[in-house]
Formats: structure tokens, sequence, C-alpha cells
């Protein structure tokens, strides 16, 4: 009787499940090389940090990916049932163990460091100061930005003065509030300037995300959370809601314009506040 | 194997009422768990299948469907609040009704007593009652579907204040009041589970069953009880919380000052992301309350068609006991962008990478275990096999989420979805099969049909990553979790035909399904006798008791274990297994 050291018989469902795996490992392959469909254009300083990031711990789970399904693969389509001879026997190798074991603890931990750098560089950074800050409001199922406008200081808000017309509670009889500009579903910002995002909600939890910015940030009512981005190319862009809030979470969206300058940003500010 | 039947004649026989429905013998509600589960399984199926409609054709008209649901699709097309709480539904079916239950109650009851050498569970009366009310709390979250407001909709995370103020949504009125009844019964019903499978395990062993040769499905139920007994009481008392919240004017989980539809809400003082952590604190344990009796069935079931020892039984054992410690302290990573302190992410990432070290252990592990082997290609091999792919796919794409940097991007988009899919709901949906396939005819004493086992196998093998995978790309491509229409979003529409291809493959995957159903219920009647106690030539107790087992399992005497649960392809020995309950001096002189 053989001990099973050899290989065993080939069998159609080893072969079909090898073949099977085998066109996974290609489709992956390319659509992740290939890359058909991907992120959404890069348009922020700290976006490529997060690119790269995600790219590294592509090239390690890939080359795992491929490893281990392909190495399934193979024994699947190697080792079939032969009659009745045995298998091998053996069940235990302390030493391979111990070396997967701590190489995977490794590539783990350096894993974790590369993340934290870039976690780190976001979040444990001073917030700019030279930046643009936008306060903004979400609410079932819209977004509202204020602005402080050309005085710098935003205007006194109470929730107590929220109507129809006036979303966030601005009170209009606040000097330093006359020249805030509130715009409801529209934002911009100028290029290249930081800008400092301070999140509130009126209602539920809402979630900012702006795909092209790699920046995704809850809006927790009773809470104010402050994060900033550096918006990199101008152009036009969708803000999106990534956490449930309601019946209407699918159409919670706005519409984000970088500006090429803050002449035209400014000058947008200026139209805003004429309208209102 | 030779028949022995004169052991049940020493039983005196019940009648049917007491026999097949209130009984209280571990393996009529071992079944009874899993068909309960079955059918909660076929209505949390259906509303996917209404998600996957929606999402590849947002915009069109259904006059079918808007006959059958004339509310649901007034005006012909999908309420947005409808799809969200089919969202609901279907996570929270899916996540407690299913797979909770088919894997702790379902398997959990029939095969601890019967792998332990015990006649039955150390609390029969008790066991029971965990079923009896797990029935009242499918019937509970099912009647959520129907009552005026329709189902909640605030997902099966249920977050506050959106689960906390009734206003919030049609659905978050009476339906999350139905929602949180049928969570507390369910949990309530955990407990009496769990406290009965620990003990049961822990004193009931027959003799010889040292700890080190349990099988590693027992293993893996003993831990998974203990996390339910931790991790349960936590949901519980959140839920307690929350309908305090909702109807005792108290504020644990809604700040002062919100206004919804216009009008403000009379709280103050409560924080939203105390309701998270609660939620997570038990949520994180969840998923390995799921998975890891799916990693014990699927190691066991994989030995056995590889005719193979499994490979460091030791590791198997200790990577199960260090993923459930882990569990505990990485909810965090779910909270990453929530406004939670960012430090907080930095350590949750630590812990979370951390967990995937036992995890690749296991993974190593079962590559070992098929390594040299002979595997035979049965139903249940496959599925067994098919664990292994699906618990890979899924578990590397959970590294990118577990890293809080990247996830920033990833948090509440498919990417998620494709992963929590694939490791915590095809991964022990595959071991469920196995198990079912494998198990079957000690469960009714006939076999399922082998062949439509394998078009099942081939059909949900190649249509689950033709569902899943996808889900990873449109994901990277940022659509998010739980839109009714991503095509709202100019970035989105490219990738449309994605979602087109997502559904028209998890309707084939669906379908595909009823080939199981029909082969599971036409063969409990009409499969081929199982006229072997042990047709699989496996190792383990319950092989030794007749298929089905009688009353009291084992006869007049208890079987007396005098080795471990993978004695394979044992070389000398002439047949390729030699059960657990051979003694080892005689076993040598073969």
């Amino acid at each position: 009787m053989a001990d099973g050291s050899g290989p065993g018989r080939v069998t159609l469902s080893g072969v079909v499940l090898a073949a099977l795996i085998f066109v996974l490992i290609i489709a992956s392959l390319y659509f992740f090389i290939a890359q058909p469909y991907w992120f959404p254009k890069l348009a922020s300083e700290h976006g490529g940090r997060i690119d790269s990031l995600f790219n590294a711990v592509l090239v390690v789970t890939g080359i795992a990916f491929v490893l281990v399904q392909g190495i399934l693969g193979f024994f699947v389509a190697r080792y079939g049932s032969n009659g009745n001879e045995h298998a091998a026997y053996w069940h235990d190798n302390p030493k391979v163990e111990a070396i997967l074991l701590i190489a995977t603890a490794v590539i783990l931990t350096v894993l974790v460091f590369m993340g934290q750098r870039v976690w780190a560089s976001i979040y444990f950074s001073d917030l700019p100061t030279n930046a643009t800050i936008v306060e903004i409001t979400g609410e079932q199922f819209q977004w509202n930005f204020h602005y402080a406008g050309p005085d710098g200081q935003f205007g006194r808000s109470d929730t107590k003065l929220i109507t129809s017309t006036n979303y966030i509670g601005l009170d209009r009889s606040d000097p330093v509030a006359k020249d805030d500009v509130v715009s409801v579903g529209v934002m911009h910002v100028p290029v290249g300037k930081p800008v400092r995002v301070r999140l509130r909600s009126k209602d539920v939890i809402h979630s900012f995300f702006l795909p092209n910015f790699r920046m995704k940030q809850d809006a927790v009512p009773g809470m104010g959370i402050e994060v900033w981005f550096t918006p990199t190319v101008a152009g036009q862009y969708e803000i999106a809601c990534a956490e449930l809030c309601g019946l209407g979470h699918y159409r919670m969206k706005a519409a984000l314009t970088v500006d090429e300058s803050e002449a035209q940003f400014n000058e947008w500010l200026q139209k805003t506040l004429a309208e209102q | 194997m030779s028949e022995s039947h004169t052991a049940e004649h020493a039983h005196q026989e019940l009648g049917f009422w007491r026999k097949y429905v209130f009984s209280t013998d571990h393996k009529v509600i071992g079944i009874q768990y899993m068909i309960t589960a079955m059918s909660m399984a076929i209505v949390g199926g259906i509303l996917s299948m209404l998600m996957r409609y929606q999402l590849a054709w947002p915009t069109s008209l259904s006059p079918m469907l808007a006959k059958i649901m004339p509310v649901a699709f007034a005006g012909g097309v999908m309420a947005p609040e409808f799809y969200v709480s089919l969202v609901t539904m279907h996570g929270t079916i899916m996540v407690f009704f299913l797979f909770t239950a088919v894997l702790t109650g379902g398997f959990g009851n029939f095969l601890i007593p019967l792998q332990i050498g015990a006649r039955d569970m150390a609390f029969p009366f008790l066991n029971a009652l965990s079923y009896w009310v797990f029935l009242l709390s499918c019937i509970v979250i099912f009647s959520a579907l129907f009552v005026a407001g329709g189902a909640p909709l605030g997902g099966w995370t249920s977050y506050a204040p959106l689960s906390a103020v009734p206003a919030a949504g049609p659905g978050q009125d009476t339906g999350v009041t139905l929602w949180i009844a049928a969570i507390a019964l369910f949990t309530a019903s955990g407990l009496m589970g769990g406290l009965n499978y620990i003990t049961t395990i822990l004193t009931m062993r027959t003799r010889g069953l040292s700890m080190m040769r349990l099988p590693l499905t027992q293993w893996s139920l003993l831990i998974t009880a203990i996390l339910a007994l931790l991790a349960f009481p936590v949901l519980l008392a959140a839920a307690i919380l929350l309908v305090f919240d909702r109807t005792g004017g108290t504020s644990f989980f809604v700040p002062a000052g919100i206004i919804m539809n216009q009008m403000p809400v009379d709280h103050s003082g409560g924080h939203p992301l105390l309701w998270q952590h609660l939620f997570w604190f038990f949520g994180h344990p969840e998923v390995y309350i799921v998975i890891l009796p799916g990693m014990g069935m699927a190691s066991d079931i994989l030995s056995t068609f590889c005719r193979k020892p499994i490979f460091s039984y030791r590791m198997m054992v200790y990577s199960m006991v260090a993923i459930a410690v882990l569990s505990f302290v990485v909810w965090g990573h779910h909270m990453f962008v929530s406004g939670m302190n960012p430090f907080l992410g930095s350590v949750f990432t630590l812990t979370t990478l951390l967990i995937a070290v036992p995890s690749a252990v296991k993974t190593f592990n079962w590559l070992g275990t098929v390594w040299g082997a002979r595997i035979r290609f049965t139903a249940a091999g496959l599925f067994a096999i098919g664990f292994v792919s699906m618990f890979v796919s899924g578990g590397l794409s959970g590294i990118f989420l577990g890293t809080s940097a990247a996830d920033i991007q990833l948090q509440d988009t498919y990417f998620v979805v494709a992963h929590f899919h694939l490791v915590m709901a095809i991964a022990p949906l595959f071991a469920a099969f196995g198990g079912l396939y494998f198990w079957f005819p000690k469960m009714f004493g006939r076999f399922m049909n082998e062949t439509l086992g394998k078009i099942h196998f081939w059909f949900t093998f190649i249509g689950v990553y033709c569902v899943f995978f996808p889900m990873h790309i449109i994901g990277i491509g940022g659509q998010m979790r739980r839109i009714y229409d991503p095509t709202q979003y100019m970035f989105l529409v490219p990738q449309q035909p994605v979602n087109v291809f997502i559904s028209i493959s998890a309707f084939i995957l669906g379908s595909a399904q009823l080939i199981f159903l029909v082969n599971f219920f036409f063969s409990i009647f009409a499969g081929k006798p199982a006229l072997e106690r042990n047709p699989w030539h496996a190792n383990t107790l319950e092989w030794t008791a007749p298929s089905p087992p009688g009353h009291g399992n084992f006869g007049e005497e208890l079987p007396t274990v005098h080795r471990w649960p993978f004695d394979f392809s044992v070389p000398g020995e002439k047949e390729d297994f030699v059960p657990q309950n051979v003694p080892k001096v005689v076993a040598a002189q073969h």
C-alpha cells in the first residue's frame, strides 16, 4: 500500500475546481492590474498617500491571494483519491508552523506601521492656519455649507432659529453674520489651499464622503468634528453621504467645485452672498 | 458495520407531538433550528434578490412586482424606504436568524452530545425553551415586514439616533420596536443555548474524551458559546437602553438639540457613538460566533474527505482561542471614521491586524491538510474546500479595511460588502452546506443526492465569486453601501454594468439554491437509505451511533474514546481510518 507521498489520481472534480480557481486568479489579476474600474480620479494631497498605502497592501495581499488560492487549486488537482490508497500521514511540523506564524506577524507588523504613518500624517498633524474654513451641517437629506465671509468670522447660530429657509439657524441679527454665506448642496473651495471642514449633523448620523479626495468623516449629532484636506486639481466633483441616514440617503448628495484661483472662489462667495 | 437496534427498544416510544414537535431531544431541536433557519434564509434570500433587482435597474418600472406589493412599488417603482428596509431585514435575518441560528442552534444541538458521547444536552428543557424562544423571535422579526410604516430602515446595525427617534423615518416606529423585541428574544435564546453548550461539552464528555481529543467542531462550538455568553448580554443591554430612549424619555444615545423634520426632539446629553461602541462590542465577536463553527466543521469535514489528519490540531485549537480573545478588542475597526478619537484608530488597527495572524495560521493548516491528501470529491468535501477558498478571499480584503488609513476611502463602500459577505456569510454558508451534506445521513437515515449536491456546489462556487468578487471593484470605485439608486451619482454611472452583472449572477446563484432545497426535503423522505452507520468512513463518535440515532443516542453503553479524531491513513493500518472508539492496542493487531 502506498504511503501517499506521491501524487494521487487526477480527478475530474479536482481539475475542474483547480481550473475555476485558476480563472479566479487570472480575473482578479486582470481587474487589479489592468484596472478597468478603479478609484475615482485623485484630487487631494493626502489622497496620494492613501492610494500608495492601498497599493502596498494590494501587493502583499495579492501575492498571498495568488499563492494560497494557487496552492489550494494545485493540491486539489493533484491529490485526488486513488482507490483505497492511503494519504500521507503527517500532521505537525512545529518548525514550519513557527516560521509561517512569525513571517505573517512580521509582514502584518510592517503593514501596521506603514498604515499608521499615513494615519498619523492625516490625523495627528496640526490644523493648517491658512485654510479655507467651511462649517458643514448634514441633515435628512441635504448638506448645508456655511462660510464666514470676508470678515473671517462665523455668525452665531442657534437651533431655535432653524426654519424651512434658515437651515442652520444662523442668527442674521449677529453683526458678524451679515456677510456669512450659507449654501445648500453646493460647495466651493480654491485649489491648492487647505480646507478645514467642521462637521455637524442636525438629526441623525451622516457621513461626508469626497470620493476623489479620499476623504470620509461621519457627521454626528451632538459632536463637532474637524478634518482637513488640500484639493490639488480644480474641477467639478461630487459629495456623497456614506452613512445610512434614512429613506433619502441615496440622494443626499452635493456638488463640490474646486476653483482654479482664490479670486474665482471669492467671486462665487460674493455672488452667493448677493443672492441670499 | 453491523446494525443493532436493540438498544432503542429499551426506551419507550413517544407520540408524534412529543417526539417531533415539543421534543427535548437535542437531535430534534437541532433539526428544528436548521429548518427554521432555512425558512428564514429563504426570506432573507428573496429580500436580497429584490435589492439586486433594484441596484441593477434602479429606475425601471416593475408592473409585475407592483401587483404583488402595491405599497412597496407604489407607482410601479420600488419606494426608497422599501429598499432600505430590505437592506435592514436582509442583514438582520441572515446574521442572526440564519447563520447564528443554523450553526450554533442547528449543528451545535445536533452534534454536541453525539460527538462527545453523551445522551443529550445537560439541560434538555432549557434547550427546548431556547428553540421556542428563537422561533418566537423569528415570527416577531418576520412580522416587521408587514406592519404599518413598514420594516425598519436603519440597517442591521440600527445606529442611533436613526433608530432611537421614531420620527426619523417610516419603519422607525413599529418596525424598530419589533426589531428590538426580536433581537432581545434572540439573545435570550442564544444565552440559554450557550449556557447549555458550555456545560455539556465541559462536563458530559464520555470516558477517554479529553479536551485535546475533541473534534475541532466541538472546540469551535465551545469557544463560540463562550463568545455568545459574553457578547449577547451587551447587545441585550444596548437594546433595552434603546427602548428606554424611544419610550422612556431617557437620552442614552440621543444628544440635545437635534431637529427632526423641522421639529426639535426632546432629548439631552446622550451620545450616538455609545450605541456604536455597545453594538460593535457585541458585533465583532458576533462575526466570530458565525465563522468559528464554520471553521471547526470545515476542518473536520476537510480532514475526513482528504483522508488525512488535520494539520497541526494544537495550533487549530490555540488559534481559535486567540481569535476569540482578540475578537473582544477589535470592535473599533468598524468606527475608524465615526468621530471616535483617532488615537483609538491606531490601537484598533494594531489589534485587528493581530487577529489576522491566527486566521492565517488556520489557512496554512488547511493547506497543510490538503497537501498529500487523497481527496474524495463528495458534495460535502467540495463545500469544505470551497470554504477555504472563500475564507482566504474574504479574509485578505479585511487587511485593507483593518488598516485605518486605507479604510477612510473604503469604509461604507461595496468593498466592505464584498469583504464581509465572503468571509462571514459565504464561508460559513459553505461550511453549513458541507455540514448538511455530511451529517444528513446521521440526521435522517438517508443520503442527500450526491449528483444534485455537486451540481449545487458548482453553481454556488461560481455564483458567489461572480456576485461578490466584483463588489470589491465597485467599492474601490466608490459605490456606497445601502444606496437605493447608484446612478444618482455621476461617478458611479460608468460602473453600472458591473451592477447588472452582479445582479444577473445573483439571480442564477439564488435559483441554484432551489436545487439544494429540493434535494434536502426530497431526501428526508425518499433519499437513498444510509444502511451503514459510518458511510463516509469518518472517525468521530456520532458515526458509531445508528442513523438516525434513537433517543439516548448510543444504546445501552456509551462509547469509550481511545484516540484523537484524526487517525486517517495511519501507516500500517488496513483501512484509511480508525474511529475514536477503537482501542489503541487492538488497532495495532490488525
